[in-house]
Parts: C-alpha cells; sequence; structure tokens
C-alpha cells in the first residue's frame, strides 16, 4: 500500500508553509508508510510527550522545528517536562542537562504548545469530543483519552506527536478506524470478591494484570458493577499501558464504547476470555512490589499519572495533620497547584513533610535522594513498573493508606487485608 | 552451513556489523534501556545488566512508554545504538526514532523485519545486516 498526500498536503511536505512544517510533514508520512497507512486524516487536537529531556538530541529536534518557523496547527498540551517550572521541588539535574532541558521545554512554548505539564490532560480540560480524532502522546493519557473518552488516537510516540500537531495530520491507521476499535477479548473480573473491587489497589492492580494478559489486544473487562471514577479508570489505563502495548481498553457498563460486552465484541465471539481469580489478582498484587520485605522505607511517591484534586482530599485526610517521618513525593500538574495555593493547602501539606512536585514526576528526572538500594513506597502501579529502572529505588507497593502510614512510621505498615 | 535470512527493510541505513544480542522478552526502550550507554536496566528484564549498544539487536517485541522514539534517537546522537535492529513486527514508535535521526542528518542503523522464530540461530555470533537487509554471519 502506498501513500497518497493530497493536494493540501503535497505544498507542505515541499516547503511551501517553511522548513519547519516540511519536516514535520515529512516525518509524519515517513510515518504513515512504515504503518502502510494509505492516506493522511485530519486531527482536533495533540498531546505532546516529545518535550521531556532525555539528552540533547530532543532538543535539537525541537529546535530546528523552531528554527524553521513551525507552528501547531491544532490544540497541543504538554505532557511532563524535566524540570518543575513551578519551583515546588528541587530536581537534582545539574548543569549542561539542566540548560538543555530548560531550551527544550522554551522550544515546545515557542512551538504554540500551551503550558499544561502534566501526564493528565484529560483533568487539565483538555477532553476532546467522543468519536473525533487526535493525535496523543503518552501512554496512560492515550488510553484513557481513546477508553474513557471515545476520542481516537494511537499511541503517538515522542517526535510523532508535534509532527502531527504541527500538520494538523495524522496517519488513517489502527485505531482512528472503528473496525479495530471492538475488542477481541474478555477479561472478566466477577469471580473477584467484592470488596477487593471496592477497594483503591483494585484498578492498578488490574490494570498491569490486564497489560501483562491482553499485550496490544483491545479487550473488554467484564463483571464490574457501577462506575468506578476517573481516577480508578486513569489508574487502570497507566498500569495496564506500562505492563502492555494497551491503548485501547473497555468496560462494559462504564466506558462509552461498551454499553455491555456483546456491543465491546461487535456483536462477535471473543478470540478468548480470562477469568481473573483472586490468585491472580494477588500474584499481580505481589509482583509490583521488587523490594523483599523491608524494614524501613526511603521515601513515597504518588502521582502517576497526576494527583487531582480528589486525591489530594484523600491524601490530606489520610495524613491529618501528621507530622511525616519519610517524605512523600506528591506528584500533580498546575491545573491542581493553583487551587491548592488558593487556601494555602500546600504550605500545610508541605509543613508536614509532603514534597509537592509539579510540571514533572519522580520517575522521568532525578528528584527522589541519591540512594541506591533505597526503598519507594507506592499506590501507582506506573511508578511501581517504572521506579526500578528509572530511579534504582527498589518499590514497595500499597494502597494510599498504607503508604500515609508507612510515611508516618517511616516503616512499612500494611493495614488492609490483601486480595 | 552458516544460517543467512534476508530481512525486510523498515528504515534503510548503514551497513551493521556486531555480536548479536536476541532479546528473550519484549523491552521498553523508555525506562528499559539507560539512554546515556545503552545498557538494559529493567530489573524485571531477563537480561538486565547486558548492553544493546554496538550489538545487532534482535527485538522480539516492544512494550510500553511512547517515548521509545527519543531514547532510540538519543542512543544514535550519543554513538550508544545498536549497529543493526532486527525486529519480529515494525514498531512504528520505536522506529520514529531513526526516521527522525534521519531528518537531523545523523547516520542510523539499519532496521529490518524478521520472523522470531529465525532469530536464535544468530544469538551470540558475529553478524552483518547489510544496506539490502540480508542478514548473515561473518
Amino acid at each position: 500500500m502506498t501513500l497518497a498526500l493530497s493536494a493540501e498536503e503535497r505544498p507542505i511536505a515541499d516547503g511551501e508553509h517553511g522548513a519547519g512544517a516540511a519536516m514535520a510533514m515529512r516525518i509524519v508520512a515517513e510515518s504513515a508508510r512504515l504503518l502502510g497507512a494509505p492516506r493522511l486524516i485530519p486531527i482536533a487536537s495533540a498531546h505532546i510527550d516529545g518535550a521531556l529531556y532525555h539528552g540533547d538530541s530532543g532538543t535539537l529536534f525541537a529546535e530546528k522545528l523552531v528554527e524553521g518557523g513551525a507552528r501547531v496547527a491544532v490544540r497541543a498540551t504538554l505532557n511532563v517536562g524535566a524540570l518543575d517550572l513551578m519551583g515546588c521541588s528541587r530536581v537534582r539535574l545539574e548543569e549542561p542537562e539542566r540548560g538543555m532541558a530548560r531550551r527544550m521545554m522554551e522550544a515546545y512554548r515557542r512551538l504554540g504548545c500551551e503550558q499544561s505539564w502534566t501526564c493528565a490532560p484529560y483533568q487539565a480540560g483538555h477532553r476532546p469530543a467522543f468519536g473525533s480524532d487526535v493525535a496523543w502522546g503518552e501512554s496512560n493519557a492515550v488510553v484513557f483519552c481513546n477508553s474513557v473518552l471515545g476520542a481516537r488516537t494511537n499511541r503517538y510516540g515522542d517526535f510523532l506527536d508535534i509532527a502531527c500537531a504541527i500538520t494538523g495530520r495524522a496517519p488513517d491507521y489502527g485505531l482512528h478506524r472503528p473496525e479495530n476499535r471492538i475488542a477481541t477479548l474478555v477479561f472478566d473480573v466477577s469471580a473477584l470478591p467484592a470488596e477487593f473491587m471496592a477497594s483503591e489497589i483494585a484498578w492498578p492492580v488490574l490494570g498491569s494484570l490486564y497489560g501483562r494478559e491482553v499485550g496490544n489486544t483491545v479487550g473488554v473487562v467484564a463483571g464490574v458493577q457501577g462506575h468506578p471514577g476517573d481516577d480508578a479508570l486513569k489508574a487502570f489505563g497507566a498500569a495496564a499501558a506500562s505492563t502492555g502495548a494497551v491503548g485501547l481498553f473497555h468496560i462494559a457498563g462504564v466506558t462509552p464504547e461498551a454499553p455491555d460486552v456483546k456491543t465491546a465484541l461487535g456483536f462477535g465471539l471473543p478470540q478468548a476470555t480470562i477469568c481473573v481469580t483472586p490468585d491472580m489478582a494477588a500474584d499481580a498484587q505481589a509482583r509490583l512490589s521488587t523490594a523483599e520485605a523491608p524494614d524501613a522505607i526511603d521515601a513515597v511517591a504518588i502521582g502517576s499519572p497526576h494527583l487531582s484534586l480528589a486525591e489530594f482530599d484523600a491524601l490530606e485526610s489520610l495524613v491529618a495533620g501528621r507530622r511525616l517521618t519519610v517524605p512523600i513525593h506528591a506528584c500533580t500538574g498546575r491545573h491542581v497547584l493553583s487551587k491548592l495555593e488558593r487556601n494555602g493547602r500546600r504550605q500545610a501539606l508541605e509543613a508536614l513533610g509532603v514534597v509537592i512536585v509539579a510540571d514533572t514526576c519522580v520517575v522521568v528526572t532525578p528528584i527522589l535522594a541519591d540512594r541506591p538500594g533505597g526503598v519507594l513506597m507506592t499506590n501507582s502501579g506506573k511508578f511501581a513498573q517504572y521506579a526500578p529502572g528509572n530511579t534504582g529505588y527498589s518499590v514497595l507497593y500499597g494502597s494510599l493508606a498504607d503508604c500515609v502510614e508507612s510515611a508516618v512510621a517511616g516503616r512499612p505498615v500494611f493495614s488492609e487485608a490483601l486480595a | 552451513m552458516k544460517p543467512a535470512a534476508q530481512g525486510e527493510i523498515l528504515v534503510p541505513g548503514a551497513t551493521g556489523e556486531g555480536e548479536a544480542l536476541v532479546l528473550t522478552a519484549p523491552i521498553s526502550f523508555w525506562g528499559g534501556v539507560d539512554p546515556k550507554s545503552g545498557r538494559i536496566a529493567d530489573v524485571r528484564h531477563p537480561q538486565c545488566g547486558e548492553t544493546i549498544s554496538g550489538n545487532v539487536l534482535f527485538l522480539p517485541g516492544t512494550i510500553g512508554s511512547s517515548s521509545a522514539s527519543a531514547v532510540l534517537m538519543e542512543l544514535v546522537h550519543n554513538g550508544h545504538a545498536p549497529v543493526a535492529l532486527v525486529l519480529h513486527e515494525p514498531d512504528a514508535i520505536l522506529l520514529l526514532g531513526l526516521i527522525v535521526a534521519r531528518e537531523m542528518g545523523w547516520q542510523t542503523p539499519v532496521a529490518v523485519r524478521l520472523e522470531s522464530a529465525r532469530f536464535p540461530a544468530f544469538d551470540g555470533r558475529e553478524v552483518v545486516v547489510a544496506t539490502d537487509g540480508s542478514i548473515s554471519i561473518r
């Protein structure tokens, strides 16, 4: 299959809108060729994951686009960067990396992107319409956008996300096409006890199991009673997208393309059914921890994806004014920070030992104390997956309540029964 | 007879010669590979601690983050990329790192597609992946 650029797209690739737009169009077209997409389609918005510093190459790329006069053609929010521009937390990134990270963030601003700096743009006012085509990066944002909002995006990698935003186009491929959004697998959780399903850890634990079991298959979760709320779906999707290449899930009776199991399956038969047992859930929960029965913990990290205001409410009520022995790093975006600052809540939390991290998070940039062999406790399936490789800490997984009690005590405290 | 295969070119690039590293499990480049050195950093990966830098890398699959392209491009820019990539399936997110590196004018390794069932024959051998996609043992 060969890609055909339209009469509108060809002059852009030929440089009539400047060198930056031409480079962006070539990148989109080359990706479309690689994917076997026959054409490009217009997009309504973009979420840009590419402004996170991984090394100088990304900064040089963004600056080349700026030099070429490129601007985004659609609404484009920014995912986390490598620096806390709000100055809440200290990022231990030294020169010359620090300067290059700042140059990168500035280049994306000059391309016309919104300074949202969050991995939860869908909780910061960027919620594309059901059925609209968009180009989003950041695996958790992609899976939320597809699954919970019902907008259509593939998992856009760094560089393709900004190239799509500049051209206003994306390859017609994958999850943009309705036939690829139909579930072919059932993930049945009806055998799990109601008290487990009602617990906060159920969603990140099941998400990590789901991602490992389904890979990149579109599945439908069956047996869920009632809507678990956006924060639970956020945790499920983030965990699933960190253990598997999950871009879209359905939950029967909950997500918009799955009024029931039959509809999610496109009225066909599933190719596989996974009946989740309590043992499978317990095993998935155990696998989130890499630390073996530690006596003490060195830090707690929450907020992957970024905490919502409701999650800060829960944190505050669990801490209940007590002084923490080890810090809780609470990662969030400026959309929440501005609300926390309105009535002194930020300062009150900080006085108790909570380290608020804005615009970024503890697994993408060095914020945690440099402590090889340290133990990090978290309630996030995504932090649990990435912290060992990115921070050198081993991970202890627990609920938010357990994380708070452990931070107060300075050692692991588990109050709730395991699954 | 020495094993040989014809890979399908996914992204053109320079001929690569080096020791074959056949990954036994899918990997997430972001979080799984150190962008500074090319060392496998994912403690849950069976080959944690080995390096992909300078190797002909055979990938049975990729998982996880949409930042894989940035990690691969950084490895190309700092000279720690594999000398060639052999993928069971084309992964557009990962390969985009090579496409953008080419746009930047940097020399990139060739990336080809080959069925993973044929990977084990090359494991640990000195392998050449040519610009035409042919894979042979030196």
